[in-house]
């Protein structure tokens, strides 16, 4: 019953959220004169958008290493295979030939979005309904893929505990970066250089005949996938499952004791992450408009492994305002600390590129120290929390 | 055949110098259990302090300047960033690490401006030599002889003196050899005093070879050297040292194949394939002591 009641005010409340996203993204063509955070350039919709993308990265490692308890360090391996899963299903057949000009054309001349042209057509409404619906499936392909390699590798390397496990992850995630900038593999991966020329966030926002931009849906996009994948995410660490997985977390032995599979319960958690971890690594192709191996390296999950421990190891929310603020601070706000500033003739010492990320890890070494719990700690923001309190009084009255 | 001996010499080398990084890391983990992110870019910091004391002082003074400062880094990490979470879960102990290598990392490239700075040459260390028709540099004669006299020294420090045996001590048995009166924060300091020390030594061996240091140079030998330690055996030294041979020489097998089969790229994926098949067939490593903890 208590379910029942928190679920439509739950979704009135995201769908609140993804309205004020696409009508903050569209009020700069609406009200004329607005100052220029609102223009679609600014700093504001570039953090808006990676921090969507990764906090669904951040979500899913936090779903493993907080609510599991499983170490692992492979997040940016699958979002490497999510990104060109995606990168590989959807770019058109006519860009084919370009991209991949060093290896003399792609080794499969298929895609989706034509594949559901054929069917929708390629222009107006028609093309617009082929490439949301071959976006759709390439990014669920891309988490499909994460997911069943996760499983794979789910055999051997879920045997290991803590340190290894992380180490092993690590592992894998740097073969595949290897593997995907071979050479030989060329004409599916495009070996070392980038694949480009697939639909991007931008590509959705809607446009006028001739050309002008009569919707803006580029932030709204990021945000909509990210935030169905989150309360998915949610409801499974909510459901039976999640239980199992906490309960793992806290002490296996106890666990297995008390009848729960351990190894069926790691694989999946670890399954269900990278699937997510995938279409996060799909999402950040298309923020970044170009999927290349270079980018996936062990630095990028360590960015990740930070944003969970700051925002509190085993809260979703936690993650998803850390996200926020870590993006926003190193993409926006601490910006000015890489150029330098004169105050009056006074130069300000030691401002100058690169002053913006020693800061950063600076901050990030205090949470780490001295504020162990991160933002959140355990805890997750309740929306609902005003109207809760009610409801427990009317259980109370009930009882 | 000429080829077959620069390319073993050359795999030699490299797996010498990540021996020296190694032992830093099987001996830290020996006492802490924890994967010392950090100790890798411990090891690139060290080789720009080379180049940077290179430029204002004599090579006879900076060398031994690098390894001095090099040890106080490493002495320095452990009190500020690992001292305090003595009693916190372990894997708030590699996290923090972590954070430490990301701070290291950023340290650096503020300072480098992000550019590839190039090592000095050092006038003996660069010359050349010929061993058996080969022309080769001098540090790659010297590396493997000098790794096993710092290994010969090692092993006796750990076995013939009061410290090192109360570093036996403590990495058998963290919480009695405390209650025997060993102070285990002196013991801890001096492990990482001897890993920071060889690193130092390591990369001043490893970047003459090299032609450039970014800030990113010291992530792969780091976690190299590890898989090295973790092959040999974590915890133990001869294994560490030859785990990290066979790696070095492996790996230059690989960059050395044939050109048209483009496998170059997997000199890198190599090690941590190898890493993972010992994980899972022998998980104590070659020389290591079977232990149940770990998996």
């Amino acid at each position: 019953m208590k379910e029942n009641k928190r679920f439509f005010p739950t979704l009135a409340g995201i769908a609140l959220l993804l309205i004020f996203v696409i009508l903050l993204e569209n009020i700069s063509a609406a009200v004329p004169g607005l100052p220029d955070v609102f223009q679609p350039t600014s700093p504001l919709f570039t953090v808006l958008k990676k921090a969507a993308v990764y906090s669904l990265v951040a979500v899913s490692m936090n779903l493993l290493n907080g609510f599991t308890g499983l170490f692992s360090l492979g997040q940016a391996g699958f979002m490497l295979l999510g990104a060109y899963t995606y990168a590989i299903l959807t770019v058109p057949a006519a860009q084919k030939d370009q991209v991949y000009y060093l290896f003399g054309g792609c080794a499969f001349e298929f895609s989706f979005v034509d594949m559901f042209g054929m069917v929708f057509g390629n222009s107006g409404v028609g093309g617009a309904v082929s490439m949301v619906l071959g976006c759709l499936l390439a990014i669920i392909l891309a988490g499909v893929v994460a997911g069943f390699f996760a499983f794979l590798i789910g055999f051997p390397v879920l045997r290991l505990k803590s340190d290894y496990l992380a180490i092993a992850t690590l592992g894998f995630a740097e073969i595949l970066r290897a593997i995907f900038q071979w050479q030989k593999l060329g004409p599916i991966t495009n070996g070392a250089n980038m694949i480009k020329g697939f639909p991007t966030f931008s590509s959705f926002n809607i446009t006028g005949p001739s050309g002008n931009v009569i919707l803006r849906l580029s932030t709204f996009i990021p945000f909509f996938i990210t935030t169905v994948c989150i309360v998915l995410i949610v409801l499974l660490i909510n459901s039976s499952y999640g239980r199992a997985f906490k309960s793992i977390r806290d002490d296996e032995v106890a666990a297995e004791a008390m009848g729960i599979g351990l190894f069926r319960h790691k694989t999946l958690s670890f399954v269900i992450s990278s699937f997510f971890a995938g279409v996060g690594g799909a999402l950040f192709a298309m923020y970044v408009a170009n999927a290349q191996a270079k980018a996936f390296t062990s630095t990028m999950t360590y960015e990740i492994l930070l944003i969970v421990v700051i925002g509190g190891i085993g809260s979703v929310s936690g993650s998803v305002i850390a996200t926020f603020l870590y993006v926003a601070c190193s993409e926006w706000w601490l910006r000015f600390l890489d150029s330098e500033m004169y105050f009056g003739s006074f130069k300000i010492p030691l401002l100058r590129n690169g002053f913006r990320m020693v800061v950063f890890s600076v901050v990030i070494m205090v949470i780490v120290l001295f504020f162990s719990n991160g933002i959140m700690g355990n805890r997750e923001i309740d929306l609902l929390k005003p109207f809760g309190k009610k409801n427990k009084k009317k259980e109370g009255h009930t009882h | 055949m000429e080829y077959i001996i620069s390319v073993l010499l050359s795999g030699v080398s490299v797996g010498g110098q990540y021996a020296l990084i190694a032992i830093g890391y099987t001996l830290v983990y020996g006492i802490l259990r924890l994967i010392n992110f950090a100790h890798g870019d411990v090891f690139m910091v060290a080789g720009l302090m080379g180049i940077y004391l290179a430029a204002v002082l004599p090579i006879t003074l900076s060398l031994p300047l690098v390894i001095i400062l090099t040890v106080l880094l490493g002495f320095a990490i452990e009190r500020v960033a690992y001292k305090p979470l003595r009693e916190a879960p372990r894997m708030s102990v590699m996290i923090s690490a972590i954070g430490v290598s990301y701070l290291l990392q950023n340290t650096a490239t503020y300072v480098t401006g992000g550019q590839p700075m190039t090592y000095p040459t050092i006038p003996f260390l660069s010359g050349t030599v010929d061993v058996a028709g080969t022309q080769t540099k001098w540090v790659v004669i010297i590396t493997p002889i000098l790794v096993l006299a710092l290994v010969f020294a090692l092993t006796q420090l750990i076995n013939r003196t009061k410290v090192g045996m109360a570093m036996r001590a403590v990495s058998k048995d963290f919480e009695t050899s405390r209650l025997m009166g060993i102070k285990i924060n002196s013991v801890i300091s001096v492990t990482f005093i001897i890993g920071s020390a060889l690193a130092g030594i390591g990369s001043i061996l490893f970047f003459t070879n090299y032609p450039a240091i970014t800030p990113m140079s010291g992530a792969m030998p780091g976690l190299k050297a590890f898989v090295a330690a973790v092959f040999g055996g974590i915890g133990s030294i001869p294994g560490a040292v030859i785990g990290a041979f066979i790696i070095g020489i492996a790996e230059t097998i690989i960059k050395g194949l044939p050109s048209s089969w483009d496998v170059s790229v997997f000199s890198d994926a190599f090690t941590f394939a190898l890493l993972i098949i010992i994980l899972v067939f022998k998980p104590q490593g070659l020389f290591g002591e079977a232990a149940t903890d770990k998996v």
